[in-house]
């Protein structure tokens, strides 16, 4: 009886910690999320009241009520193309050699280790690198085209990640078959695989870049911190981009600074919202067809 | 009549075979053009390696003919920018593991509670909707993360602490702490949701609560994921940039009084960068002498991962 009656309590504080700890649980799960509405909202009332089109249209100014980000907004859209233009074409064929072409030997091994390692490199390592490679040995200087491949070299490893899940989301059998019918593995691999993982592929890419264009620390390395007045109108011009304006606009002690980075980082996060909801509308995209 | 169709026929016949065979010797060149074109691609990613070792080994060596390795692993005063110059690391090193160390803290309990609710409490439907939203938390660039710490969580705890310094180690690992939140969850929850099902159905037969079959038969059999997930996120918050310089302050001190400014590996090479010091003076090597030593301990970190999960999954 004394007996029944410990296990009935010790029954109760079990179910009650049970309870406790999975409200801590969600609760926990609830943290992160709670942190990321408060930081929104808290930008949104710094910076919303001085976003205008004159905000975006004008170049920076020691005067912040003339002030804007016209130079770095283009300065980022001329190296987000860059890189898009180099990394893709690397990133996918880095991954369909990997994938559909590469023996299972040491090499095939060593090159997939050395992507997984380059993926966790810090992101200023990859500044410096730009620096020494390209920016002074390259002699390209503090150009759109350095800072263009810097980020390249540091996305695609992030690129070509995505593009071997996606490969390897391609069914055997499709492959299979096509080989029987006599198909070269160069036809195989234009005519079945890719079709089928290039949303995938798509998807990966523009997550990656949108990871790329918030980087402001190896953009710093290449480009240093500049004032600048003008557009790039070329690949060989000086730059700057928005995480860098950004910095520069927290960095200084006046308050008004301060809401113009929160202004900025309003575009910022226009500009990453976009490109995510565009990877969205891909991934959906291409759910609904597999369906059918 | 008959001939002749007969022979037109075999002509036919050897041309096609002989057509065929040109075409199949051009698609074997073709094949083997592309498989090459391929592999060059494949090698860019070994290149990036090759140069990012080369250059800053080259760039060290230039720093360590000036400076004895000596002094740079063992100093504590860390001055190479006026005199006396001093370039000892630690309180570099120093900063960046007291800024790690808060981060982590923060991450791993929050990120490991989180992961146990996705994968063992939450209904599919909730985890689908739940699990993009953390994982926002890791694509919301660095510098706004920087502007956050600095203009809303230092107020914030300046009312706590009223002697804490503007720029402090605090604020900006409690922040980068919260961006590596999703990195220890959501790798720590595909670990636990690859312990097969028979283990906790076992466990449940036996008449453990969800809480117990979560700590005590999910969370051991998957230490070698949640492990990984922890060192990965770790190594991630060292290698972190834009919060320290924005946040962190930039006065290389060896402490480990949070409320203080310090500076981080990461962010005296931005620091330095800012100024565009002209190439090949000491303080211009100092960069990739320190960045050296950081990609040395991120690597490291990230193989002893790779290795932890290798060596101690549990084989199912």
């Amino acid at each position: 009886m004394k007996n029944g009656l410990a296990f009935q309590r010790h029954l109760k504080v079990r179910k009650i910690k049970g309870n406790v700890l999975s409200t801590l649980f969600l609760l926990a799960t609830l943290t992160g999320i709670l942190v990321l509405i408060v930081l929104i909202v808290d930008v949104f009332k710094d910076g919303l009241g001085w976003l205008d089109w004159q905000f975006i249209t004008s170049y920076p100014s020691r005067k912040p009520q003339e002030a804007g980000l016209l130079s770095a907004l283009f300065g980022t859209l001329w190296v987000m193309a860059l890189t898009a233009l180099f990394t893709f074409p690397i990133g996918i064929g880095t991954a369909i050699y990997l994938e559909e072409y590469a023996p299972d030997n040491r090499l095939r091994r060593f090159i997939q280790t050395n992507i997984n390692n380059l993926a966790g490199v810090p992101s200023i390592v990859y500044g410096l690198l730009g620096l020494a490679l390209f920016v002074q040995a390259l002699a390209l200087g503090r150009s759109v085209l350095a800072g263009a491949m810097t980020l390249t070299l540091m996305s695609l490893p992030v690129i070509i990640i995505a593009a071997q899940e996606a490969i390897r989301s391609v069914p055997q059998s499709h492959r299979l078959g096509a080989f029987a019918l006599g198909a070269t593995r160069w036809q195989v691999v234009r005519r079945i695989v890719m079709p089928t993982a290039i949303p995938g592929m798509l998807t990966g890419t523009i997550l990656a870049m949108s990871r790329a264009i918030g980087e402001a620390a190896p953009m710093i390395a290449i480009s240093a911190l500049v004032y600048l007045t003008f557009i790039p109108k070329d690949p060989t011009d000086r730059f700057t981009v928005l995480p860098i304006q950004i910095y520069n606009w927290v960095s200084r002690p006046q308050e008004e600074f301060g809401h113009l980075a929160a202004a900025g980082i309003i575009v910022l996060l226009v500009v990453l919202l976009t490109m995510n909801a565009a990877a969205i509308f891909l991934r959906n995209r291409y759910q609904k067809r597999t369906e059918e | 009549m008959l001939q002749r169709s007969l022979h037109s026929a075999r002509t036919g016949v050897e041309g096609s075979t002989e057509s065929l065979m040109r075409l199949r010797r051009q698609s074997r060149i073709r094949e083997a053009v592309i498989q090459r074109l391929l592999l060059t691609c494949a090698l860019v990613s070994v290149f990036t390696t090759v140069g990012i070792v080369v250059m800053l080994v080259v760039q060290a060596a230039g720093f360590f003919s000036e400076v004895s390795a000596l002094e740079f692993f063992t100093g504590t005063q860390w001055t190479p920018l006026f005199q006396p110059r001093r370039f000892g690391v630690l309180p570099l090193v120093g900063g960046t593991i007291l800024t790690a160390g808060i981060a982590i803290l923060v991450a791993l309990p929050i990120g490991l509670a989180a992961a146990i609710y996705l994968s063992e409490y939450a209904h599919d439907r909730v985890r689908r909707a739940v699990k993009p939203s953390l994982e926002i938390l890791a694509g919301v660039p660095t510098v706004v993360y920087g502007y956050f710490a600095l203009t809303f969580v230092t107020p914030l705890l300046r009312n706590v602490f009223p002697d804490m310094i503007v720029f402090n180690a605090l604020s900006a690992g409690l922040v980068m702490g919260v961006m590596i939140i999703p990195m220890v969850s959501s790798l720590s929850e595909d670990a636990m949701v690859a312990v097969p099902r028979s283990l906790r159905d076992a466990a449940y037969g036996l008449g453990a609560n969800r809480f117990e079959v979560a700590t005590r038969v999910v969370m051991p059999a998957a230490t070698s994921g949640i492990v990984a997930a922890c060192i990965l996120a770790l190594s991630r918050a060292v290698g972190e940039t834009m919060i320290m310089v924005i946040a962190a302050g930039s006065t290389p001190r060896l402490t480990f009084n949070p409320l203080e400014s310090i500076q981080t590996m990461t962010a005296y090479i931005v620091q330095i960068s800012l100024g565009e010091t002209p190439h090949g003076t000491v303080e211009y090597y100092t960069l990739f002498a320190v960045g050296l030593l950081l990609f040395v301990m991120t690597l490291l970190m990230n193989l002893f991962s790779q290795w932890f999960v290798g060596r101690y999954r549990e084989k199912y």
